[in-house]
C-alpha cells in the first residue's frame, strides 16, 4: 500500500489524470496560485481550497524558440495568465508559433506529454468549436 | 537605519585574468590568478584575506573550495549564490563584517572555464520541473519573454535593443581588454540568427573564460594603501522569484527596489551618478535597468538608450569596458562591472576613461532576472 502523503503537487497531478485542472485559491487574495504549494506566496497562510480552474486565460507573453526543421522547427514558448489570477508557463496550440499574440484569449486543454503524463497547454479561444 | 553603512569599507585592489579564453586552466585557477593579482593590486598578502566571499557555477561548497585552493584560513565565509548579481551581492555582506569586525580583509572573487570547457552555460542550477515541458531555452527564453511584453506594453523596437549592443561594442573598442573588438552596426545584429524571439545572437552576452577579485578594507585603512580608496558608499539587494514563469511583472525588475535602497544609503539620487556598469546578459537588460535605476520613466529605455547616449562620447556612459556583451562573460558578470567600476572611479581607465568619475553605480541581476543587486562607489570627494 502506497502511504506516501499526498502533496499539493499530487493533488495537482492526479487531477489532471482525471482530466480535471485543479489549483489551490489563496483565501487571502482570492486568487489562484501556480505552482502548488503548502502556502500562499502572497499572505504566507496554508493553502487549503482547491478549485476547479475555468481553462479561460490570456497570453501575458510569448516567444518563438528557433529550431531546425530536422529536429522539429519551431515552436512557441507563452506565459498564460489565467481568469482566475494565476500564470503559467504553457504553449499556445493549433496556431503558428508567430502568430501567437499577448492579449489572446485561450482556452486550456489537458494533453499527454512525450512521457506520457498529463500536461496543460492552451489553444486559440477564437479556434473553438463549442 | 542602513545609512551607518555608508563609505564604512573601501575597495583596495582588484585583479582579472589577463585574457578571456584560457584553456585548460580550471575555474579555481582563474580565480586565482586574479586573487593573487588583486591582492597585489591592494599591497597585501594574499594570505592576509580573513574574509571570503565568493561563488561558481560549478562548486556546490564555494567557500571551502576556494579557501582549499589557496589556503585561506578564512574567518568570514560567505558562498551565497544569486546568480551573476552574487558578487555586488557579497559587497553589503563584506561591508557589514568589515564594519562588525569580524575580518579585516575582505575578498569578493570568481572563476570560469565557460569557453575553453565547451561554451555552453555549464551550471550546477537545478532545471525548473513545472517549465521543463515546454522547452524554453535558459536563460535566454525568459529574457524574451520580458523583451516581448515590453515590445507589447511600451513599443520598444529590436532596433533599440541593437543600440545597447552597438554601444558596448563602441566601448570595447577603446578597452585593449575586451574579448569582442570586430565592428558592429545596428543592421548586422538585426541581421543576427534569432534564437528566441525578439532576441537573437548578438542581444546575448558573450561565453568566455576569465576571473576576477576585489579586495576591501575598512575605511580608516583603505587610506594607506597604494591607490586611493574607492568607498562603497552603498549596497543593497532585492530578489522577486527564482523561473520566468513566477516573475511578478515581467516589465518592473526588482532594480526599484534595490536601487531605492541604494541611494537612501548613499545620499544620492540617480542625477548625481557619473557612471553606470549594469549586468548586460541581455540587450533587453539595459534599457530595463535604465528605467528601473531612475534614470528615465518606465516605457523610456529604448529611445533613452538610442543615439548614442549611453556609447561613448555619450551623455550617461554605461558599461564602459564593453560589459558583457562585448568585454568578457564568464557565466556569472557581477565581480567584472565592479572592477570597471573601481577602474573608473580611481580615473586609471585610459583610453575609455570618463570625463566625471566621482560615482559609479553598479547594478546585477541573477537568474532570470530573479535577483537584483545594486552599489553605490564613490572617490574621495563623496565622504
Amino acid at each position: 500500500m502506497d502511504t506516501s502523503p499526498i502533496t499539493p503537487e499530487l493533488t495537482y497531478r492526479n487531477a489532471l489524470k482525471e482530466g480535471r485542472f485543479m489549483l489551490q485559491v489563496c483565501s487571502g487574495t482570492g486568487r489562484a496560485v501556480f505552482y502548488p504549494r503548502v502556502a500562499s506566496p502572497w499572505t504566507g497562510k496554508p493553502l487549503t481550497t482547491w478549485s476547479q480552474m475555468s481553462g479561460q486565460g490570456q497570453v501575458y507573453s510569448t516567444t518563438t524558440v528557433r529550431q531546425r526543421t530536422e529536429k522539429g522547427g519551431d515552436y512557441n514558448v507563452a506565459i498564460i495568465e489565467l481568469a482566475e489570477g494565476a500564470r503559467m508557463m504553457s504553449r499556445v496550440e493549433s496556431v503558428a508559433p508567430d502568430q501567437v499574440e499577448i492579449g489572446m484569449d485561450v482556452v486550456a486543454k489537458i494533453i499527454a506529454s512525450p512521457d506520457g503524463e498529463p500536461m496543460i497547454v492552451f489553444v486559440p479561444k477564437t479556434r473553438v468549436v463549442t | 537605519m542602513t545609512s551607518n553603512l555608508r563609505a564604512r569599507a573601501a575597495v583596495v585592489g582588484v585583479g582579472t585574468t589577463e585574457t578571456w579564453n584560457n584553456p585548460g586552466q580550471s575555474s579555481l585557477d582563474q580565480l586565482a590568478i586574479a586573487v593573487q593579482r588583486a591582492a597585489q593590486d591592494a599591497g597585501i598578502a594574499m594570505h592576509d584575506i580573513d574574509g571570503l566571499f565568493t561563488s561558481t557555477l560549478s562548486h556546490l561548497m564555494p567557500a571551502l573550495s576556494v579557501a582549499e585552493y589557496l589556503g585561506l584560513r578564512p574567518k568570514v565565509m560567505d558562498g551565497t549564490n544569486i546568480g551573476g548579481s552574487s558578487f555586488i551581492g557579497h559587497l553589503s555582506h563584506a561591508v557589514m563584517a568589515l564594519e562588525a569586525g569580524l575580518c579585516d580583509v575582505a575578498c569578493v572573487c570568481y572563476g570560469s572555464n565557460q569557453l575553453s570547457a565547451g561554451g555552453k552555460l555549464a551550471t550546477l542550477s537545478e532545471p525548473p520541473h513545472w517549465e521543463v515541458p515546454y522547452g524554453p531555452r535558459f536563460p535566454i527564453s525568459g529574457y524574451a519573454l520580458i523583451a516581448q511584453r515590453h515590445m507589447w506594453e511600451f513599443a520598444t523596437s529590436r532596433a533599440q535593443m541593437a543600440e545597447v549592443v552597438v554601444a558596448s561594442r563602441a566601448w570595447a573598442k577603446l578597452n585593449p581588454q575586451a574579448f569582442e573588438q570586430a565592428d558592429l552596426t545596428i543592421d548586422d545584429v538585426l541581421a543576427s540568427r534569432v534564437v528566441s524571439d525578439p532576441l537573437s545572437k548578438a542581444d546575448c552576452c558573450l561565453v568566455t573564460d576569465g576571473g576576477g577579485a576585489i579586495i576591501l578594507t575598512r575605511a580608516d585603512r583603505a587610506k594607506d594603501m597604494p591607490h586611493p580608496p574607492v568607498y562603497v558608499l552603498a549596497a543593497a539587494a532585492a530578489a522577486t522569484h527564482r523561473f520566468i514563469s513566477s516573475m511578478p511583472d515581467m516589465t518592473t525588475t526588482g532594480a526599484v527596489q534595490s536601487s531605492k535602497a541604494a541611494y537612501e544609503m548613499a545620499g544620492l539620487g540617480p542625477d548625481q551618478i557619473d557612471l553606470l556598469q549594469l549586468y548586460d546578459a541581455f540587450s533587453i537588460n539595459v534599457i530595463l535597468f535604465l528605467e528601473d535605476l531612475g534614470f528615465c520613466a518606465k516605457g523610456e529605455g529604448g529611445p533613452f538608450a538610442s543615439s548614442g547616449r549611453i556609447a561613448p562620447g555619450g551623455a550617461l556612459p554605461v558599461n564602459t569596458n564593453g560589459g558583457g556583451l562585448s568585454c568578457c562573460h564568464p557565466g556569472m558578470y557581477g565581480v567584472f562591472a565592479l572592477i570597471e567600476a573601481v577602474i573608473q572611479v580611481r580615473g586609471q581607465a585610459e583610453a575609455r576613461q570618463v570625463e566625471k568619475f566621482e560615482t559609479a553605480l553598479v547594478h546585477g541581476t541573477g537568474g532570470q532576472m530573479s535577483s537584483h543587486a545594486t552599489a553605490v562607489l564613490g572617490g574621495p570627494s563623496t565622504v
